[in-house]
Order: structure tokens, then sequence, then C-alpha cells
């Protein structure tokens, strides 16, 4: 079992009162499945994100990443653990300004200590990144950015790839063509992945689905 | 890990090397300022020490003539017959052509062991060529070099530890060199006397013991100017601070998602606090080296007007050339680790609390901003609560610079609410829609350039205070002189036979001559300087009394009256009316206090008559001739050609006068250096700080750039912008540094100096400074203003191609 998400809820202090975000929410992830997360705006499809990958702690309930249970696990163990086992990607990039593209690419797997020349080479083949090493983020198109950005989650061979709208910055083709990518680097290490996505045309493409609303998964 | 996370932390730096070079930059600057004036003040400090050390003088008791003249030394050979342990020392000035010496001879076996001469002749060994003529003699390495070629000296050797124009050599060959043969100056009581010894009086009526001071009394006349010096090196230290924390300060708030990514993609807190605490470290190390080097460039500059001003007010020699201390390194590195750490505090605090998700309100900050904003305020007038209570009920020197150091603190951290809220009333007066954008857009950018607004602020204040300080002085010294120098000749002569002839032969001429004796007494247990003064119209015309009994002169003139200084005054809590006993038993009333600015000592003035029968052996050499201005000159020739006086014992007011003012210009030149030096710092912040926003600017200005502003137009309104915060600033510190003048010569003057000096205020001078703040600032402002005006569209455009 790779991800084991057990009853969890979360709320929000909201001015006046409580934002209770969702409750109740159980699923389980496989190693080498690919699930989409779908739900409205604002249904808590990235809290739901952040609380696999160990960047928030959930109000109830349990996840468990690899057979580890994330509650007890201090700052410390909980980044060893989202460098080791977790790649991320997010709907704005967040590559590191300073950073060139090769730097950003092997930044992950680097802070790991697990840096692989060979399949660095190889990723930035397939994600056509080859030409652009030497360039800056902000040299870079949405798409070529994003790539990077898929780049550098899977350079490090990490168990689970949890991904929060990567296409939702990019247009339509331009999104297909990086989601393929995606999937098929996904596909070839063997990686389980949690993709939160608006599009029912790419939720489709997944194996399965799970649909957050109100205030629960349904 | 902490290698790949620290490649990516500093690569920052390597794509904003603006910002790094204003952190480096700020923090050299700082350093050099502070580590400057405390090269100074240590190289003062330990000249001190060396004169206090010289010959042990003022660490032992010491028999001197009562007098004050030399004396044979067949009363040494008498004493030492009589018990005592004693070293005898002969001192005198030494001239050839320009050359002047201070020749201090001492019998290298008895001397004590000391820093100076005497211990450099023991440890030498070589003491035979030491007494044989034409012996030895030691002086500093800087003395000794200006000697090379000047004939009739003994053989020369550098010791370090030696006073500047001082040589050191056996007693037998200064007698010779001075001709005063048989003849000592004083004689140093060694430690370890036998129990019994012959009383001083049956073998020595004619001497004294003076027993030894407790600090030299140089230091602690020139302390209070050193203190000025740190005080200065402490505000430039701290404006200095003010651009390092704003360049720290944003350069972690422009890497504040970069911290985040870091975090989610792995890296602990702990471990990123690490790194930014070493990266921090880093930083300060390598500014604080290049701001030492700066800061001994600095003090190398400044010297020589620090030591003629020293030599000039004190009489303390303090050589013109720098020597480097391991404590002077070690503090100023440390100040400037301190510093960086005090300056980066604030943001690694921030990091700790940063929440490893975005919040959700993107304007939290602005709620942040205003909440610090008040926090300010409390503690700007929690601040100024501490000023108006040392103000109130302080005294002393501690109480005066807590006063400015609050006052100083208060006004900053109080500039941000105060340019808000003008800013606040400029929008609602604002009209257009313009204007509005305008004034709206100032506020927001407040909290970015309030730092170095405030470093600006305190800049300016302490350059209005100091010049207020400084004016005033000159101001009222140059009245205070015209009125004291009233005579138009002062005359010495060089023997009492001289000065008998003299009186005679001046009698025939015209002119008043008008003597100017003077005895050096203990008094109140510091030295001090009582002074005949005849009783003439120049004085009573003229003389800068403070306060007084009625018919002073009168009371002067009998005999029972005695004038005293506003420093022993104000000392000893003395007022007209109170009654002043002399040592030697002269009972008087004090009859008037009169202002005597830049002497260190107490000073009293009796009646001649009176002087004369209180101690008949004063010297009567010094006179005043009181004659028409037109005269003075012809006079003063014939005294020299006729007469045959030296040059130099004939000066005329006018030279007096001129050297005098000299004196006090290098006092406060070095202290005007420092200014200027301060308020290029700011100018410095100011830039760093309008170039580190502009990066951030860029989406604030594209959206109006895109409605159709013109590049050109945004640049001027830029320039605008940061000239008009300039001169609010400027308005601000007026006030600021006015108070800070009153505090200097009311509070701070009066505590180390022992006078008040009346304040004036001198508008033009402000007006002067205004306009260089504003050309700081437009200077500052204009190279971020250029920069905005030459960005490429497609620069403008990226801001809407990702926006955030
Ligand atoms: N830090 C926070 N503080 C308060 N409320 C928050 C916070 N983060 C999220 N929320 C609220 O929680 C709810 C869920 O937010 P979340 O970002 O998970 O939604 P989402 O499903 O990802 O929406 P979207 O599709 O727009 O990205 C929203 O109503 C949001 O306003
Ligand atoms: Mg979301």
């Amino acid at each position: 079992m790779l991800l084991d998400v057990r009853e969890v809820a979360k709320g929000y202090e909201a001015g006046a009162g409580r934002l209770q975000v969702f409750s109740d929410v159980s699923f389980r992830l496989d190693a080498g499945e690919a699930v989409a997360l779908t739900g409205e705006s604002g249904s808590g499809k990235s809290t739901l994100l952040h609380l696999c990958a160990g960047l928030d702690r959930p109000d109830e309930g349990q996840v468990r990443l690899a057979g580890q249970d994330l509650a007890p696990l201090d700052d410390r163990a909980r980044a060893a653990l989202r460098r080791e086992s977790v790649g991320l990607v997010f709907q704005q990039f967040n590559l590191i300004p300073s950073l060139n593209v090769s730097a950003n690419l092997s930044f992950q797997a680097r802070l790991a200590g697990r840096a692989d020349a060979a399949w660095l080479e190889q990723l930035a083949a397939r994600l056509g990144l080859s030409p652009l090493m030497d360039r800056y983020p902000e040299q870079l198109s949405g798409g070529q950015q994003q790539r990077v950005a898929i780049g550098r989650a899977l350079a490090g061979r990490p168990r689970l790839i949890l991904a929060d709208e990567p296409t939702g910055n990019l247009d339509a083709a331009t999104g297909d063509a990086v989601m393929a990518l995606l999937l098929g680097l996904v596909a070839e290490t063997g990686a389980g992945l949690l993709m939160v996505t608006h599009s029912e045309r790419l939720a489709a493409r997944l194996e399965r689905r799970l649909h957050l609303a109100g205030g629960g998964l349904a | 890990m902490y290698r790949a996370a620290l490649l990516a932390l500093l690569s920052h730096w390597r794509r904003q090397p603006l910002q790094l070079a204003s952190v480096l930059v700020g923090l050299a600057l700082a350093t050099a300022l502070w580590s400057g004036v405390q090269a100074i003040n240590g190289q003062a400090r330990a000249s001190y020490d060396r004169a206090a050390g010289m010959l042990g003088q003022d660490r032992l008791p010491q028999l001197v003539a009562e007098d004050g003249q030399r004396f044979s030394q067949d009363v040494y050979v008498a004493l030492r017959r009589g018990g005592w342990r004693i070293s005898p020392v002969l001192e005198g000035q030494w001239r050839q052509g320009e050359t002047r010496l201070r020749v201090i001879g001492i019998d290298p076996v008895t001397a004590p062991q000391t820093p100076g001469g005497g211990g450099a002749a023991q440890a030498d060994g070589d003491l035979r060529a030491f007494l044989t003529p034409p012996g030895i003699a030691f002086g500093a390495a800087e003395t000794i070099a200006a000697l090379q070629d000047v004939p009739g000296l003994p053989a020369l050797r550098v010791a370090d530890d030696s006073l500047p124009g001082t040589l050191i050599m056996d007693i037998g060959i200064a007698q010779t060199l001075l001709a005063a043969p048989g003849q000592v100056s004083r004689l140093i009581v060694l430690p370890d006397q036998p129990l019994r010894q012959t009383p001083l009086q049956d073998v020595a009526p004619g001497l004294t013991r003076r027993a030894p001071q407790a600090e030299a009394d140089i230091a602690r006349l020139t302390d209070s100017f050193h203190l000025n010096l740190t005080a200065f090196g402490l505000l430039s230290f701290a404006v200095g601070l003010f651009i390092v924390h704003a360049a720290i300060g944003l350069a972690f708030e422009q890497r504040r998602a970069m911290f985040r990514t870091l975090r989610a993609l792995g890296l602990p807190l702990v471990a990123l606090t690490r790194l930014l605490v070493a990266e921090v470290l880093i930083l300060s190390i390598l500014a604080g080296l290049a701001g030492m080097a700066l800061g001994y460039l600095v003090a190398a500059a400044l010297l020589p007007d620090v030591a003629a001003t020293l030599r000039g007010l004190y009489g303390a020699e303090v050589p013109g050339t720098l020597i480097l201390r391991p404590g002077w390194w070690a503090g100023g590195m440390a100040m400037a680790v301190l510093g960086a750490g005090a300056a980066a505090a604030q943001s690694l605090w921030r990091v700790w609390r940063l929440p490893l998700l975005a919040p959700a309100q993107p304007r939290a900050w602005v709620r942040a901003t205003t909440r610090s904003l008040w926090r300010q305020v409390a503690i700007a007038g929690a601040l100024a609560l501490v000023a108006l209570g040392a103000a109130r009920f302080g005294t002393g020197l501690l109480a005066g610079f807590i006063l400015l150091g609050a006052l100083l603190m208060a006004a900053a951290l109080a500039l941000p609410a105060v340019l808000a809220a003008l800013l606040a009333g400029a929008a609602r007066a604002g009209r257009g829609v313009l204007a509005r954008w305008f004034w709206a857009d100032t506020r927001q950018q407040l909290p970015g350039l309030s730092l170095a607004l405030m470093a600006l602020l305190l800049a300016l204040a302490a350059n209005i205070g100091v010049g207020t300080m400084v004016a005033s002085f000159r101001l009222t010294f140059a009245g205070w002189l015209d009125q004291r120098l009233s005579a138009e000749l002062y005359v010495s002569a060089e023997t009492e036979e001289q000065a008998a002839r003299l009186r005679a032969w001046l009698a025939t001429r015209p002119g008043d001559l008008l003597p100017l004796w003077s005895v050096e007494v203990p008094l109140f247990g510091a030295p001090a300087t009582v002074q005949g003064i005849a009783d003439h119209p120049t004085y009573r015309r003229n003389w800068p009394m403070l306060s007084a009994l009625p018919d002073v002169w009168g009371r002067v003139a009998s005999g029972e009256g005695a004038l005293i200084n506003e420093q022993l005054a104000r000392r000893e809590g003395l007022v007209p009316g109170d009654p002043l006993i002399l040592p030697d038993g002269g009972r008087m009333i004090i009859a008037g206090v009169y202002s005597d600015y830049g002497n260190p000592r107490g000073q009293v003035m009796i009646a001649v008559d009176r002087l004369t029968a209180l101690f008949p052996d004063v010297a009567r050499l010094r006179h005043a001739v009181s004659i028409a201005p037109e005269s003075a000159p012809v006079l003063a020739h014939a005294l020299i050609d006729d007469f045959g006086l030296p040059e130099d014992n004939v000066s005329d007011q006018a030279a007096i006068k001129v050297f005098s003012m000299g004196i006090f210009e290098q006092t406060f030149a070095v202290t005007a250096a420092l200014n200027i030096l301060t308020l290029g710092v700011a100018g410095f912040a100011i830039l760093t700080s309008l170039l580190t926003l502009s990066a951030m600017r860029l989406p604030q200005l594209a959206p109006v750039w895109a409605l159709g502003l013109t590049r050109a137009r945004l640049a001027w309104l830029e320039l605008a912008r940061a000239l008009m915060l300039t001169a609010l600033t400027m308005l601000v510190a007026l006030p600021v540094g006015l108070l800070l003048a009153w505090a200097l010569l009311a509070v701070v003057n009066v505590a180390a100096f022992g006078w008040r000096l009346p304040m004036h205020v001198f508008p033009a001078d402000w007006l002067r400074l205004g306009a260089l703040a504003l050309l700081a600032g437009g200077l500052a402002a204009a190279w971020p203003a250029w920069r905005l005006a030459r960005t490429a569209p497609a620069d403008l455009l990226k801001v809407f191609a990702h926006e955030r």
C-alpha cells in the first residue's frame, strides 16, 4: 500500500467562523496506479493533496505514506520522506528562479542524494529540454517550465507523484502534450500518481477517479 | 542535501549581484565607519597611556620644588643619605633652530622599570654607552627620523613605546644638553621605602611631595572628545545597519517563494535555518574584512586632523601614523557579525515561522505591516519617554548619551508612521486619477523604503544637530575671544631679571602694562591655575562675566574678591558670594563667574597684589600690553628689534585668535567629515532600496503602462516620488536635529567639558543641507528611474504572461 488515507477531516479558521472543507475522506492508492482527483473549485482538492504530501496536518484521521503514519513525524522526518519518496508538481511550476534548467531538473534528486546522471540526461531528452539546459526559468514559456517541473519531480525516481493541476496554466494543446509525457514517464518508473484536475477529459485518461463534493468523497 | 540547498540559496546572489553588493557594501561601510573611529580612539588612548607611563610619573609619588622650579642635585644626594629611595629626573625643552624637543634625563640605575625610556635603557643592557658622552637617546621612530641631521644630540635609538617629540637619555647628558649642570626637575619616590628615613622638611625644606594621580590628567581631559567620536562611530554604524537590515530583509523577502519550494521538495526547516545563518555569517565576514580595510583608510585619512586637534586642545601628543592592534580587529569583526546577525534576526524569525503553504489571503502582509507600524510607533513613544526622563532627571555624560540615543531611535521609528499620515493626507487632497494612483502607490512603497528613509533621517538629524553645535560654538567662541583677548599684545620675558628690565622699558612708552602672572595649585583635588589680574578699564569693559556680585571689580581690586571660571563653578557648584579658600591659606569671596571656553582646568583670578602676597615666588614673566590697535605692530617690532626679546615671546591678539580658532576648527573637522560620510551612506541606502524594489515593482507598474502611461512618464514619477520622500524626511529631520543640538549643547557639553553654550540657529545651513539631501536622493533615484524608462516592453508584458 503506497498511500492510505483514512477518515481524514480538515477545516480552516476563516474570519468569523470555521470553514469545514471536508471530513471523513478515505481512499487508497497502490504503486503503479494513476488516480485523478476532481471537484469544484474550493472543494478541497489542493488541501487533500497537501495532506498526502505531509505539507499540512489533518484535523482528524490518518495519512499513511509507504506504510508510515505521518502524524507522529516531526518536520525533519516529513521533509526526509518528501525528498525521498514524493515528487511534487504544482500548478504554478514553482521552479527556483536563480537556478538554470539543468540545476532545477536535478535539484530534488540531489537534495535526496540520489542524482543519476544517465537518468537525468534521458529525462531531459524525453521532455525536450536538452536544448534549454542553460536557460533560466524566466526565459522559458509556461509549457517549458512545467516540463522542467515534471522532470524535477521524476528525477529522484520517487514512489509517489502528487500533481496539482499540472496543466492548469497551459493551453489545451500544450497541456495534452505535457500530460502525455507525465503519464508515460510515471508508467515507466512504476510510481503511483495522484493528480488534481479540473478537466473531465484528462480525468478520463487515468485509471481511477476520486471526486470531492459536498465536504466529502462522492 | 546541504550542498544542493546551499548552492540554490547562493545562486540567488549570482542572479542578483546588485543586492549582494548592497548587503556587502552596506555592512562594509558600517564596519568601516565604526572601526575607523575605533582605530583613532585606540591610537590616541595608547598614546596617553604611554604619556602616563613615562617614568611612572603618575603612578608614583614625586618630590617637587614648591615653586615648581628645578633644584640642585645636592638635595637628591642628601635625601638618599637620609634613607630615601628616590630617582632623579631632569626635564626641559631643547631648541635648536626649528627643532624643539622635550628632553627627559633619567638615572638608569635608580629609575623605576616602566614603559618609556627607563625600561628601554635598562633592557638595552648597554649601560656604559648610555652613561658616557655622547650617550644614547631613545625616542619614537618618527621623532628619531626627524632628527637625523640635527647636530649636538646623543646617538639616537628607536624605542617603540616612546612619546613623539620626546627624547630620553641619561640625566648627566641631559644636564649638559639643557645647560642645567647639577639641576634636577623632580625626584620619583620609589615603592618600598625603608621604615626609618629623615623627614623631608629636615633634609629638603623647599620640596613637597606630590601624590600620584589616579589617572593621567590628559586621559580625563580627552575622554569627552573620544566619547564624542565613539558616539559618532556608533551612529554611523547604526545608519549602516539600517542598510544591511533593508538589504537582508529584501533578500529574504524575495526568496520567500524559494524557501517554500525548498521545503516542499524536502529540505527540513532546521537545515534551511542553518544554511541561512551560515550565509549571513559568510557575508558578514567578507563584508567585515572589507570594512576593516576601509576603516583603516578612513582612520588614516582623519588621524592627522585628530592628532592636531588633541595636541592643540589638550597638549596630548598622538603620533600621526596608525598602528593596528589585535583588539581592534576582533572588535570590528565582532561588530560586523553581530550587526549582520541583528539585521538578519527578524528575517530569520520570519522564515522560522513561515507557513509551509502560502497563506490564502495575499493581503495578509499588508495588515501585518500596519500592525508593525503601530508597534513601531509604540516603541518610539516609549523611547521618547526615556529621552524625556534622561533630560529631566539624568545627570552626567551617560544620561546625555542615553538622551541622544533614545531621541534618535524614537525619531527613526516614528518616521514611517509620520510619512504614512502625511501621504494619506496628500492622497485625500489629490485630484485626478493619476494623482490618486501616485499617492496610493507611494504609500504602498513606503514599507520597502522606510529603513532607508530612517537611515537618511538619522544622517540628516545628526548633520543638523552637530552642525548647529559647531556653528554655535564657533560664534560664541569668536565673540568670547574678542572679549577675553582684550589687550593688543602679549609678551613673555625669559628671566625675572629680563622681566624687570622689560617693565622699566615699557614704562617709558605708550600703552599700559598688565601683569599676567599665575601659579598652578591643587584646588578641590584637581590642578587649577591662580592668576593675578590688574585693575584696568580693559577688563572692566570686556571680561566675559556670566554672573557676578555688585561692584565685582571693586571687590577684586581690593583683594577680597576672586573670579572663577565656569568649569570650576559648575564642577564644585559654586556661585558668587560663596567663600573660596586657596591652598596657601588665602581666604576669598567669589565675586564673579566668567566663561572660559576651551580650558579644561579650573581657574581663579585674584588681584595681582594679592597673588604676589600669597605666592611670593610666582614667576613674573608674562604681561599683556593694552595699547591702541594701530600702534601695536610698531611696539611689537620695537620689543623684538630694540629690546631684544625672541620673536616667539611677543604675540599679538590677532595671531592668538587665529591659532585658537584653528584649534577648534580642527576639533570639528573630524566630526564634519564623519557627518558627510554618514550622509553618503544614507544616500547609498536609498539607492540600494530603490534598486531592489524596482524588480518587485514591475508587476505594479506594468498595468499602469498597459493602460496608457509611457515608460518615461513613469520614470519621472518615480524620480519625483524619491525627491518628495527625501524632502519630507528632511522636514521631519529638522526638529529632531535641533533637539539633538540642544542635547549636545546643554547636556552633553556641560557634562563633558563643564561649560554651556548658547544655541544659535542657522537656517541657511539647513537649506544647504536640504539641497544636499535632495541631490543624494535624486542621484539615488536616477539610476532605477533610468532603468525603468529603458525597460523593454517584453519584460513588462511578461508580468501578464505568468502572473502569480
Ligand atoms: N490557508 C487557508 N486558510 C483558510 N482557508 C483556506 C486556506 N486554504 C484553503 N482554504 C479554503 O479551503 C477551501 C478549499 O481550498 P482548496 O485550495 O483545497 O480548493 P481547491 O479544490 O483546490 O480549489 P481550486 O480548484 O480552485 O484550486 C476553499 O474554500 C479555500 O478558501
Ligand atoms: Mg487547488
